[in-house]
């Protein structure tokens, strides 16, 4: 096993080199953006003088590079700094009461992995499940009926099919609502009610990649030597495919979950919009708006992370999964 | 409430009997219930401090809801008393005398004071401060306080409107002392004492048990203000209950709205305006002739039914709007007139005339389709406009003020003298026209120190005349305050046309039926 720390020990540290290029490229390109925070926040106020008081206020007049080397020297010490918009209050006010980012992020992160688990809860078994099914019954309506769904949902921008969902569940038949008002507090049945658009939304997005990954492994698998000894003993059809084509399916299998998982946590942020859901994806959209570079940096780190860490698990179970990659001669 | 019971009786009666002795809308307000309000113009940068407020969710809530005011603008446009019950002025306008409300507490239970209007008025002149009423409150020379519930203010110069201007949104009363504690956690005077409030996502209000408005306004027991900027999250919202009434309709979803017989539309014409304005001190734009000529060549009506869909009136070249005290309605109305456009530009020596026109929907929503509108009327006088999209970003820095012509919007004010004095006093920062006219300058400072209504009604037609035929600014449109509500919601008579919402007093002034 002394392999697996090794390539974990070895990604891990990629990882943290990938998450520094992120981090690089995204200050360049917000940078790069025309307007930033001051005259963002002023709009029509933006005179160049209260611009300039504003810039100096916050640092921005301070030259490029310098501004993100000492956002990543706090960033190592794991200090995500303190977002503009609390800046600018502190320059107004004088208080020192400041919110940091982190204490920003926390509580919107707890709603993002909310509606990333409830969507996952029910899209990874939902396709594990259709996806054995279709390879059984392949080339049957069943089979076909899946994939033309499947194929439809995800060929559709998250937008469309969350207002398609609002329109049928919550506007012509009032079963749930189209706003997602979680408030600190309330209980797991009201939460799971008020997720069950949004989650519902994702699940149609990330099926069908899942599934249909499913099926094609299962179903390669099929024309496999043993498989064919296995069905030669007499295995009923279902045994032979969760007995024995889906253990060395897995590998391929685990990626797609890692991947769809990743895009869950971060692709959430269309869909937070569109139903007024206070995670990271609306506070990101809101500080892009604004130019708030600290805010920003801290929601990408996290989505950086997120899919770091789901592909590096993902790698990591792929071996464990495989007897030929755990003992390697 | 059907139910019939020997109190509610007595109590029909007696709102019978008050409903008979002031005239007021024979329908019974009435206390109880949730507000539930679904506002757009929110953002997670949001806070209690006054000075910052600029977007609709703030303004409702803070200024309408949470904190008072030394005065208030009424339903009907009058000025009355909020936090201030009386005051008086020196003759020359200079000096003016307030005298507080007594009895008044703060949420924490501090009582109101002179203290706190003379603390609450200094931080929007605070070293470092970026208000936006700076300027209000930097033409206040001296502060007195003259007893506990008195403040003496003395001004650089005479102004009629001081208590007009004391109405601002951003100029509240907040408790001396405790000022910053005060915007950490929302302590105001107001009918609504904050029991949650979550930045750009939602906020949550009770009613005090007692205040000084009680039996006139305040009928909610708790508000809940949910921040929904996505428009059609927030129509759905509404058609489907879960929210009782909505700001900014998206006017493509408006037929759907009315189509609902839960659902009502409610609009008014404020001050709000759309402009063109174009750098007077910059040729062509210098040459009145030129001016007028584009005045002639744009089509308001078509615009009005194009990009705002009908709802808004036509403007006439000049700032004031319905919601002014002294806009003149009877001013002869601009039209579009191709031959005069012609006409006037011969008489700049033209036979024809190429210019460039910036635009962007920062400006406001269809600024580059009213552009191209523009465009097309004014092409058949035989004015070329080139439609130059700008960039939404940096809009305000980097092409208002700063392109010879282009697009921009403004909210108007509740007084002359305050728009005419952002925007078009002779070297304001905000002068978006350059605009330099003797006579106007001199009329805008009579205006100011003349207490006499009716002398000041003449000075400020004849400025909006000046305006309408040689300003530097045209202005296509007034754009309607259009809102939405359930129609489980009543209100009174008048809907205060200064602001979004019941000039942002929903919360205060509306009651469940």
């Amino acid at each position: 096993m002394g392999s697996i720390a090794k390539i974990i020990a070895q990604r891990l540290a990629l990882g943290v080199l990938t998450l520094l290029i992120v981090s690089f490229v995204i200050f360049v390109s917000v940078n790069a953006l025309p307007g930033d925070f001051a005259q963002a926040i002023m709009g029509q106020g933006a005179t160049e003088e209260a611009v300039t008081a504003m810039r100096k206020d916050l640092g921005l007049d301070q030259p490029y590079f310098q501004r993100y080397f000492s956002w990543l020297g706090n960033i190592i010490t794991g200090d995500l700094g303190i977002s503009f918009a609390q800046m600018n209050f502190a320059s107004n006010l004088g208080g020192d009461q400041l919110i940091s980012v982190a204490d920003q992020i926390y509580p919107r992160f707890i709603n993002t992995m909310w509606l990333a688990g409830f969507a996952a809860l029910i899209a990874v078994p939902l396709s594990l499940t259709i996806g054995v099914l279709a390879a059984l019954y392949r080339n049957s309506m069943f089979d076909r009926i899946a994939n033309i769904g499947a194929l439809t949902s995800i060929s559709s921008p998250e937008f469309f099919i969350a207002y398609i969902l609002v329109l049928f569940l919550a506007v012509l038949n009032p079963v749930f609502l189209p706003v997602a008002e979680v408030t600190p507090g309330i209980t797991l049945g009201e939460r799971l009610y008020f997720l069950a658009l949004p989650a519902l939304t994702l699940t149609l997005v990330v099926t069908a990649h899942m599934m249909r990954m499913t099926r094609a492994s299962i179903i390669n698998l099929l024309a496999s030597p043993y498989i064919e000894m296995a069905r030669l003993k007499g295995v009923s059809p279902m045994r032979v495919i969760v007995k024995h084509a889906l253990p060395n399916a897995l590998a391929p299998i685990i990626n797609v979950i890692a991947l769809n998982l990743a895009y869950l946590i971060t692709g959430v942020v269309v869909v937070e919009v569109v139903f007024t859901y206070p995670g990271i994806g609306q506070l990101f959209v809101d500080s892009v708006i604004n130019r708030d570079i600290p805010v920003i940096q801290a929601c990408v780190m996290i989505f950086a992370s997120a899919y770091i860490l789901l592909n590096l698990t993902a790698d990591i179970l792929t071996i464990l999964s495989n007897p030929k990659l755990r003992h390697p001669k | 409430m059907t139910k019939l019971t020997r109190r509610g009786l007595m109590k029909t009666g007696v709102a019978a009997s008050v409903v008979a002795a002031t005239g007021l809308p024979a329908k019974a307000q009435q206390r109880g219930g949730t507000l539930r309000l679904g506002l757009a113009g929110a953002n997670t940068s949001d806070s209690w401090d006054g000075r910052t407020h600029s977007d609709s969710y703030m303004i409702i809530t803070a200024h309408g809801c949470v904190f008072d005011c030394l005065t208030e603008v009424a339903a009907n446009g009058e000025l009355v008393g909020e936090l201030a019950e009386s005051w008086e002025a020196s003759a020359d306008a200079k000096t003016w005398t307030f005298n507080l409300r007594q009895g008044v507490t703060f949420h924490n239970g501090k009582p109101f004071g002179a203290d706190d209007v003379i603390e609450s008025l200094q931080m929007h002149v605070a070293e470092g401060a970026k208000s936006a009423a700076k300027p209000i409150v930097a033409s206040i020379t001296e502060m007195k306080k003259m007893g506990d519930h008195q403040v003496q203010f003395t001004l650089a110069a005479g102004n009629a409107d001081f208590p007009f201007l004391l109405s601002d949104y951003h100029i509240l009363m907040y408790p001396a002392g405790m000022i910053d504690e005060a915007i950490a956690s929302g302590i105001g005077t107001g009918l609504y004492k904050v029991e949650s409030f979550d930045p750009g996502v939602r906020t949550v209000m009770s009613r005090v048990d007692s205040h000084y408005k009680d039996g006139k306004a305040g009928w909610f027991d708790s508000v809940e203000v949910v921040a929904i900027n996505d428009a059609s999250a927030r129509m759905n919202a509404l058609m489907t209950g879960q929210i009782d009434a909505a700001n900014r309709v998206d006017f493509k979803t408006e037929a759907l709205l009315k189509a609902n017989p839960n659902v009502e539309i409610f609009e008014v014409t404020g001050n709000q305006h759309f402009t063109f304005p174009m750098l007077t001190n910059q040729a062509p734009y210098d040459d009145v002739n030129v001016r007028k000529a584009l005045k002639y060549a744009v089509n308001r009506q078509e615009m009005v039914d194009k990009i705002l869909q009908g709802h808004g009136k036509v403007g006439n070249d000049h700032p004031i709007g319905p919601a002014n005290q002294y806009f003149a309605a009877d001013l002869p109305q601009l039209e579009y007139d191709a031959d005069k456009a012609k006409f006037y530009m011969q008489q700049a020596g033209l036979d024809s005339l190429n210019v460039q026109l910036s635009a962007s929907d920062a400006a406001f929503s269809g600024a580059v389709d009213a552009a191209q509108l523009y465009q097309a009327s004014a092409g058949s006088a035989g004015i070329n406009i080139e439609v130059v999209q700008e960039p939404a970003d940096g809009y305000w820095s980097n092409v208002w003020l700063k392109k010879p012509w282009c697009a921009c919007y403004w909210s108007g004010r509740a007084t002359e003298d305050w728009m005419f004095s952002t925007a078009y006093e002779s070297g304001v920062p905000w002068n978006d026209t350059s605009w330099e006219n003797a006579r106007f300058q001199e009329l805008l400072l009579m205006g100011r120190a003349e207490l006499d209504s009716g002398k000041r009604r003449d000075i400020y037609t004849e400025m909006q005349m000046i305006m309408s035929e040689e300003g530097g600014t045209i202005v296509p449109m007034y754009a309607n305050y259009v809102d939405a509500n359930s129609t489980k919601l009543a209100h009174g008579e008048d809907i205060g046309n200064l602001w979004q919402m019941d000039s942002s007093r929903i919360i205060e002034r509306w009651w469940f039926k």
